[in-house]
């Protein structure tokens, strides 16, 4: 019991971000080792097809079955989440740096009681995501963007839905994602995956800088 | 029982993605203000392993499960695709703070919401596939 309870106290901790490469290159591994492919985003598709897309474009009409273990994948992605934000994640918090804290108060400025702190003992009081959950319920409503009633406001409905049509146009428009493009693909050593790589960054960068701070300041 | 061993690596990768705060939309923030290291480390070292296990793969030292040497399909390259949908993708990456294979850990970590995004996602699909041969690649 003694040794259990050392072994989740052990994974409980923060991961350092080399335990990240051992996470991803044993995922491909393994992927690659059963003879499949380390990618994602392919499931919107299959999903898509799946739901009989088939029947107005040509490019849902495959063979979708194929790609069960690809949603395999995926129930099983959503399993290690679901036992890691269980389990394994006293606080669910995002130790962000002393910077970002700054900066995320420089978006939420005027708004009370949504600020956050950091300090040099125990880090940041930022939670893992934007969101009130059992660990962090006091999460400031400023920031409360992952949820259903932020989902009726249209600050939520452009996240969650402008950012997931966003992801599901790109990703297919340039062939994959940050697993399939960033991970598989300049691991192969190929040149379009770079080029999608540095594209996904300048996006990033024009919507962080140009458009995230005021989207987050839409009164709610 | 043939579909467990997938579920199995797709555990090891929510799990592992969870306890990284690659789920975190704060996380995602910080890396495009490049205020930490954490997020480039993970990609770093990723890619770095990658190589060295793709290269295992390509040069036969390792076969697939079934014996056979895997096979690995080059991209065409034709740019406009990777740029425009790249574009596309990362600003969505940064609006949300999601990228496709964290909407699925995101949902397990008990947002649900996230069904909706997902739903969002796949409608984005489909409307790339109504309208890609109208468009650059």
């Amino acid at each position: 019991m003694d040794t259990l309870l050392e072994f989740q106290a052990f994974i409980s901790q923060p991961w350092p971000w080399w335990a990240g490469g051992i996470t991803i290159g044993l995922t491909l591994f393994l992927l690659l080792y059963f003879g499949k492919e380390f990618g994602l985003s392919a499931n919107l598709r299959t999903m898509c097809a799946a739901d009989g897309a088939g029947d107005f474009a040509d490019f849902f009409d495959f063979d979708w079955q194929a790609q069960g273990w690809n949603l395999m994948v995926a129930l099983g992605a959503m399993f290690g989440g679901y036992m890691a934000a269980t389990y394994f994640a006293p606080g669910h918090i995002a130790h962000v740096s002393e910077a970002t804290v700054a900066s995320l108060n420089e978006i939420s400025a005027g708004v009370p009681g949504a600020e956050f702190h950091w300090n040099a003992e125990t880090g940041a009081d930022v939670p893992i995501v934007p969101a009130p959950t059992l660990e962090n319920p006091n999460v400031p409503d400023f920031w409360n963007l992952y949820s259903w009633s932020s989902l009726f406001t249209l600050r939520g409905m452009i996240i969650i839905l402008g950012g997931g049509f966003l992801i599901g146009f790109g990703s297919r428009y340039a062939g994959g994602c940050t697993s399939g493009h960033a991970i598989s693909g300049i691991a192969d050593l190929q040149l379009p995956s770079l080029v999608a790589v540095i594209s996904f960054f300048i996006g990033g960068l024009i919507m962080t800088y140009l458009f995230l701070p005021y989207i987050l300041q839409i009164p709610i | 029982m043939k579909f467990f061993k997938y579920i199995m690596v797709g555990f090891l990768f929510g799990f592992g993605a969870f306890k990284l705060e690659m789920v975190s939309f704060f996380r995602i923030y910080e890396m495009f203000l490049f205020q930490d290291f954490h997020m480039y480390g993970i990609i770093i070292s990723g890619i770095t392993f990658g190589i060295i296990i793709t290269q295992l793969f390509k040069l036969g030292f390792v076969n697939t499960i079934d014996g056979e040497k895997k096979k690995f399909n080059p991209k065409a390259h034709t740019w406009p695709r990777y740029i425009i949908g790249g574009i596309i993708f990362g600003m969505g990456w940064a609006l949300t703070g999601v990228c496709s294979g964290m909407m699925f850990v995101l949902i397990g970590s008990g947002y649900t919401v996230f069904a909706m995004f997902i739903a969002a996602a796949m409608l984005g699909t489909f409307v790339y596939g109504l309208t890609r041969s109208h468009i650059p690649h």
